[in-house]
């Protein structure tokens, strides 16, 4: 079945944290997504500290003002500072972002490593579930649900916790059933090591790394749903800010102050291409 | 393939009725009374009570779920709470613009994906293939929402090539007002289909009979068809899966564009509170979803032995 390829006469042996760290050296696309997550992150935590204005603070006689030195990015509607709202929303955005995954990532994993492991009933049961759960589009489900417990960040979570773990569950399931095939899996029962210490030992660092790969991908996503949300003005609701309601209420002044719903949106769109570029350079990474 | 067929079908139907099943438990684990909700804050508890018994909230949650069941059964959705008509003839008359709309999106999509992605694999690891690849990674992170306003800004207001918004009353005003949306819905997907295709499209040319066919001197462009055929199948899988998430998209999609399709019925009921009209839409969008899946299972089955076989 295994082929001798070039690349594994170079790099012989399991992969151990030397090789880890090697490759993570040479990929220049984990770099180029550290720095950006890392300069925004870094903006984020300095918003209080940097920001030209606190960012509720109104100011009706500057309404929609363009770009200045007083307000680098200008104005919105209420002559709140655009550039200190931004940096704010980033705090909230990626604070929610990032709780909102922690459920499903834990929760998933676990199902997907216990589906897979006992296999049988349990594994039929937890597969069924979730083809119910992926049956539903994640936007309408999302909506519905925040619909049902109301509006706002505590929505969001629950929402997700509910929405998003059946694809950890799924990915984590099919790693899973190769790693307890393997022989070295197969050597640690031979040797009369139990199911719980072998799960704790053996499978789950094997298959955590999917986990923490799709983990990237997946923050993408749930950031791009949180700001959606927030536009729909079922999320983060105001007056805190949020990309999602920046972009929302900017939609009123397309014509006049295009800036206004545009700015927002590219923050997320440069988020996005730093995580996932982290996810790709960690897929890179951590492969057998 | 019968069996086959069998087999997947009763999936199918075990997923519905479970669809069916979670649909009214979402609605009915809901804390605030939806009677209360429409009456307002100064109905008399009489009132509330009234209402809430004609629309049979003050039974219990076993009869109540009989109920449901039995009404969808022959084909009756319940009725608006506040629009004085049944959800699917509210559903029936705004289904076709959403169909439209996803219809629109997966033509675009396939005529984006296919040869970006074709390009990037017969390309690889040369400058199309990173070009390729920088904008699938870039459009991970892009908000459909939001692509959608830079687009009417880009191609409705200030290049007036299209309308802001709508959906207008003839054929072509209705295809007019489809083309942004649709692009906006299928740049939702793309960059998840182009990655995963090139992938695949890899894979393929990788292939030993690819190498047995150039070693028979068969033209690049020949080999190309017989590499498209085997990449077809992936490609279709892709779609089945992605197709929940496009269904999902249009949601937001239409409300950026003033589409009067279910997605914006979705959101109009949701901030209206109308219980009934939410619940259907949930379940009629689920399903939608199971019998997409089911088909695009079926047709992969039929082109391909090794999965009705396996």
């Amino acid at each position: 079945m295994s082929v001798v390829s070039l690349e594994a006469e170079l790099e012989p042996g399991p992969v151990g944290r030397g090789l880890i760290w090697r490759r993570a050296r040479r990929s220049r696309g984990l770099l180029a997504g550290c720095t950006i997550i890392g300069l925004i992150v870094l903006a984020a935590l300095l918003a209080p500290v940097i920001s030209p204005a606190p960012p509720n603070q109104q100011d009706l006689y500057h309404i929609l003002a363009g770009f200045s030195a007083k307000h680098p990015l200008g104005t919105d509607e209420l002559g709140r500072d655009v550039l200190s709202r931004l940096l704010y929303a980033a705090r909230t955005d990626l604070r929610v972002g990032v709780l909102a995954i922690l459920f499903p990532f834990c929760f998933g994993t676990l199902i997907g490593t216990l589906a897979g492991y006992y296999g049988r009933f349990v594994d039929t049961l937890a597969m069924r579930v979730v083809d119910v759960v992926i049956a539903f589009p994640f936007y309408v489900l999302v909506i519905g649900l925040v619909f049902v417990i109301g509006p706002g960040i505590r929505g969001i979570y629950i929402a997700f916790a509910v929405a998003d773990w059946v694809v950890y569950a799924r990915t984590v399931r099919a790693t899973t059933l190769v790693v307890r095939e393997s022989d070295y899996v197969a050597a640690a029962r031979a040797a009369g090591i139990g199911d719980l210490r072998l799960l704790a030992r053996h499978v789950l660092p094997n298959t955590i790394a999917q986990a923490i790969v799709y983990a990237m991908n997946d923050i993408v996503l749930v950031i791009v749903a949180v700001v959606t949300l927030g536009y729909l003005g079922l999320g983060v609701q105001p007056p805190t800010a949020d990309w999602g309601s920046m972009i929302g209420e900017g939609q009123d002044f397309l014509t006049t102050n295009w800036t206004l719903a545009t700015i927002p949106g590219l923050a997320v769109v440069v988020t996005g291409l730093g995580l996932s570029l982290i996810g790709d350079g960690l897929a890179n990474v951590l492969r057998p | 393939m019968l069996r086959y067929a069998g087999r997947r079908l009763l999936s199918a139907a075990v997923v519905v009725l479970a669809v069916t099943v979670a649909t009214f438990l979402i609605l009915h684990v809901e804390p605030g009374d939806p009677a209360r909700a429409v009456l307002g804050e100064h109905a008399t508890a009489r009132e509330v009570q009234t209402l809430r018994h004609e629309w049979g909230l003050d039974a219990s949650l076993g009869s109540q779920f009989t109920r449901y069941l039995d009404d969808i059964a022959r084909g009756n959705l319940g009725r608006s709470f506040l629009e004085q008509t049944s959800t699917t003839s509210l559903i029936r008359s705004r289904i076709s613009v959403t169909a439209a709309l996803v219809g629109m999106a997966t033509l675009f999509s396939i005529v984006i994906t296919v040869p970006l992605a074709a390009l990037a694999a017969a390309r690889k690891e040369r400058l199309a293939d990173h070009l390729v690849r920088g904008l699938s990674v870039t459009g991970l992170g892009l908000p459909a929402f939001w692509f959608g306003i830079v687009l009417i800004e880009l191609f409705a207001l200030h290049v007036r090539l299209f309308p802001v918004g709508g959906w207008g009353t003839s054929f072509w005003s209705h295809l007019e007002g489809l083309i942004l949306p649709g692009l906006t819905a299928s740049f939702a997907i793309a960059p998840i289909l182009v990655r995963s295709l090139r992938v695949g499209m890899i894979e393929v040319l990788d292939a030993d009979f690819v190498a047995t066919l150039r070693a028979k001197g068969l033209g690049e462009l020949r080999v190309l068809a017989h590499v498209a055929r085997n990449a077809v199948l992936p490609a279709l899988n892709l779609l089945g899966i992605n197709i929940a998430f496009l269904i999902g998209s249009t949601v937001v999609i239409e409300r950026v564009f003033a589409l009067p399709g279910l997605g914006s019925l979705l959101l109009s009921s949701i901030s209206e509170r109308d219980f009934p009209v939410v619940q259907a839409l949930t379940l009629v969008m689920a399903v939608a979803v199971v019998l997409i899946n089911l088909l695009t299972d079926l047709l992969a089955a039929r082109l391909d032995p090794r999965i009705r076989l396996g």
